[in-house]
């Protein structure tokens, strides 16, 4: 599909939320871009980087969400409107220096892009809303409701960004980033920037009270430049029964709902863009209108809290308003929403039935096989070579017979924690959190504490968040080893590069930073294998455990199977040999069949295992795993 | 300059299994509806996973305005299942009476049913009750015809010209062409013979 920085004014194309936030981004003329790969917000960064040198743009991906803020803030500093992106995780990473940020200037425009993910089912540590952080640290916060204002949005919020001299943000949920819609192209400007930090200026930072002050007067100033935002309307009758408030995603679910219900001439929708400061008096022009009102958004009740205290602080508002939304319970607190959600509300509120379909079309699935509802849990890919990891660490731990576990962390292997990883991970954090719990639970030996523990990083998550724990580690004589599940890839949210992997945002060959040279520097055990090597990857482990001495590093070292294959094609062919496969009989206690890989099934009928040739990625690790030999892989050359 | 939908919007559902190639095959389809006018909105649900979850795109085709990302229940008009649980999945949530569906009735194993916890059901029932469900439906076999021309991944482009070859999409070949040439510059030629074959494979 095209580049993002085509110049066609008025021209519609179809873009990703998340790439049109980079097109707003090219036509606000930035500079400067930083991001750390996290899924929703994955796909901004190399929207931007894939033009960047077309269009003059410096972008990076940066070691963390910290250090990318710092970086975009230190380019706004310098007259260069920059832009930082991140998903939810990634803002309460840089929260200490978000803290300070609003509280001094930005220099040029600067804008932090925060992409939640209601569900987490793509960041799966959790769903967390990142507006109260706006309005906790007072950053003036817009979010689009489609991709049109992602883009859009993230012009203006420049252009307000410099004219109050702040960072501002923009909050975007995964059905907004994530989804494609027609955007009109804007026009693109001039690509020259000219970067220079005048040091002739006073300190930019004064007394902490001197500085609230005056963050709280730019709160204010905002708020007026919001009151007459594009991003603010309202559709719908003039005295409506029902009044929806709503924002993002949920502004689409909800005029879907008000549509699908033929409501448009009773209920009214205000759809808010500029959440935070709230544009009071635009509120109230429409509270009154209807004394049944509807809170519609996900996550946190964030709007439902604004417009109430609004409320408390209007008492000659007449008719007082019936407020409905997560504190009623009516839209759910937890989770993504959708049409459904919304239709559901509306029919309780105002006792209007709704059918989705015919009901004799429902009664045909009340006969349906139970397994018509069989589930597809995601798991790793076949050939993931942090499979073959775990499966030495569960042999390995077996073997020591401690009750030794894993403490995971984010990445693909945290799949360590479920059937595909052979249940040998007991916890998940976040970021650096795995390597984090490891250090206090290798210093309780005075408490009689001897179960070894794993701490698993993948390496883009080493550089992010686990350099720090390892350190302490070290410092503190902590007893762990800490495995790098090292596949030279961030490969959950699409494969970017990292400080290991010689390669930058804008293709680039970079610097190489050695995970192993980092470990051996601290002076401890390193230890480099194979992880399709199982045979031997368990015997080090086993050795490194029975060493049970302070810090303790293993690095397994594979690169993703997924990307090699696109570049390489699969390295075997593998089958099963069924005159050599023992079958339900077989005195391996049917050990394939742990294994958990998709491609490799079982044949009910004639009874033994077969391979799938069209899930089959041909790592032939299964091959090694069967005792029998009865699964067969040849080298493909 | 669109042409008028037998529906508006129009509500196609293109689910299957991360990694059949079924994400990139809706943006051609997307990509090919806003140059022939259309307002197009694309909607996805899929896990963190490159490999073996559940994968659905919801396409909301309009000429008039943007829909949601979410199909509401009941809504589906077109169905392209790339895998037969899938697509009862789909039908289970959005089926009605009119939906009609395109189906690969090549089954790909989820660790749940392979691990032994479920069994995946009766390949054979599980089609003919999709037909049951179904107006009208086009059972393509993408898979071993994409087998058949070398490259299992080929499946997603052949089932792409199923949907073409039924003529319920509002879009003709020649807006694939071009889209399908930027997409694969290199394999051009055998993904224009995998959309034949399954235009052919509708009309037969």
């Amino acid at each position: 599909m095209p580049d993002i920085d085509i110049d066609a004014p008025g021209k519609s194309l179809l873009l990703m939320g998340n790439e049109a936030i980079a097109r707003g981004a090219l036509e606000a003329g930035i500079g400067f871009a930083s991001s750390y790969p996290g899924t929703p917000s994955s796909e901004i960064l190399p929207a931007i980087a894939g033009v960047a040198k077309k269009r003059n743009i410096y972008a990076q991906w940066a070691v963390n969400e910290t250090v990318a803020l710092e970086s975009a803030a230190g380019a706004a500093l310098a007259g260069i409107r920059s832009l930082a992106s991140m998903k939810q995780n990634g803002v309460q990473v840089a929260i200490d220096f978000l803290g300070t940020l609003p509280l001094r200037p930005a220099g040029s425009g600067l804008v932090l892009v925060s992409c939640d993910d209601p569900e987490g089912r793509n960041s799966g540590s959790g769903e967390m809303d990142t507006r109260p952080v706006a309005k906790w640290l007072d950053i003036p916060l817009l979010e689009p409701g489609d991709m049109q204002e992602a883009k859009d949005m993230t012009k203006w919020l420049f252009d307000v960004s410099e004219e109050l001299d702040i960072v501002c943000m923009l909050r975007c949920v995964s059905k907004i980033s994530h989804s494609r819609g027609n955007v009109v192209l804007g026009e693109l400007p001039g690509i020259e920037h000219k970067a220079y930090f005048d040091i002739k200026k006073p300190a930019r930072i004064g007394s902490p009270i001197g500085m609230h002050m005056q963050l709280l007067q730019k709160i204010e100033k905002a708020r007026e430049r919001f009151e007459s935002a594009p991003f603010n309307r309202y559709v719908g009758p003039d005295k409506p029964e029902l009044l929806i408030i709503t924002c993002g995603a949920s502004w689409l679910h909800s005029q879907e709902a008000v549509k699908a219900m033929e409501l448009t001439d009773r209920v009214g929708i205000l759809k808010l863009g500029t959440l935070y400061p709230l544009p009071e008096k635009l509120c109230e022009s429409y509270l009154g209108k209807s004394r049944n009102i509807l809170v519609v958004e996900e996550i946190a009740p964030f709007i439902e809290r604004s417009i109430m205290e609004l409320t408390a602080n209007l008492p000659a508002l007449e008719p007082r308003p019936i407020f409905y939304g997560k504190r009623s319970g009516h839209i759910k607190s937890y989770g993504e929403l959708n049409p459904d959600v919304v239709i559901e509300a509306i029919s309780k509120i105002m006792g209007v039935s709704y059918q989705s379909r015919d009901s004799d079309y429902d009664k045909q699935f009340e006969s349906a096989p139970e397994n018509y509802s069989v589930t597809r849990t995601g798991g790793i890919c076949p050939g993931c070579s942090h499979k073959a990891a775990h499966w030495a660490i569960k042999e390995a731990l077996k073997r020591d017979g401690r009750e030794g576990f894993e403490t995971s962390d984010i990445g693909c292997y945290t799949n360590g924690l479920g059937p595909d990883g052979f249940y040998v991970a007991k916890t998940l954090y976040c970021m650096g959190g795995g390597a984090g719990v490891a250090n206090g639970l290798g210093n309780l030996g005075q408490f009689g504490f001897n179960q070894p523990v794993l701490a698993a990083t993948g390496d883009s998550t080493f550089f992010h968040a686990v350099m720090p724990s390892l350190v302490n580690g070290v410092y503190n004589q902590s007893n762990f080893i800490l495995v790098v599940l090292d596949n030279s890839a961030t490969s959950m949210t699409g494969f970017q590069p990292h400080p290991g992997t010689g390669q930058n945002a804008m293709g680039e060959s970079a610097p190489i930073v050695s995970i192993e040279a980092v470990c051996r520097s601290l002076g401890v055990r390193v230890e480099v294998c194979d992880p399709y090597d199982i045979e031997k990857t368990t015997d080090i482990l086993a050795d490194l455990m029975a060493m049970e001495s302070g810090v303790r590093v293993i690095i397994m070292k594979r690169e993703c199977e997924l990307l090699r294959a696109r570049r390489d094609g699969p390295s075997y062919k593998v089958h099963v040999d069924a005159a050599l496969c023992l079958g339900e009989a077989c005195v391996y206690d049917n050990v394939c069949r742990t294994w958990h890989c998709t491609a490799l099934l079982w044949n009910k009928e004639e009874d033994h295992a077969w391979i799938d040739p069209v899930i089959c990625a041909g790592c032939g690790v299964c091959a090694d795993i069967c005792p029998q030999g009865a699964i067969i892989k040849e080298a493909v050359v | 300059m669109a042409k008028q939908l037998m529906k508006d919007p129009l509500n196609l559902i293109i689910s299957g299994v991360a990694g059949q190639g079924n994400v990139l095959i809706a943006m051609v389809i997307g990509n090919a509806l806003v140059e022939n006018g259309y307002q197009v909105m694309f909607g996805q649900t899929f896990g963190s996973n490159q490999r073996g979850g559940s994968v659905r795109n919801y396409i909301r085709i309009s000429n008039e305005t943007k829909y949601s990302p979410i199909i509401p229940q009941g809504h589906g008009d077109i169905i392209l299942g790339m895998e037969p649980i899938e697509t009862m999945r789909m039908l289970k949530e959005f089926g009605n009476p009119n939906v009609m569906t395109v189906v690969n009735p090549r089954a790909i194993m989820s660790i749940d049913s392979r691990g032994g916890t479920t069994e995946y059901p009766d390949i054979d029932k599980l089609l003919a009750d999709i037909e049951k469900l179904s107006s009208k439906t086009w059972v393509i076999n993408a898979t071993e015809e994409a087998q058949k021309m070398g490259n299992p991944i080929l499946a997603n482009v052949i089932l792409a010209g199923g949907l073409i070859g039924a003529n319920i999409l509002p879009l003709e070949k020649n807006s694939f062409e071009s889209l399908l040439q930027e997409r694969f510059p290199k394999a051009f030629e055998i993904n224009f013979k995998a959309l034949n074959r399954g235009i052919e494979l509708a009309k037969s």
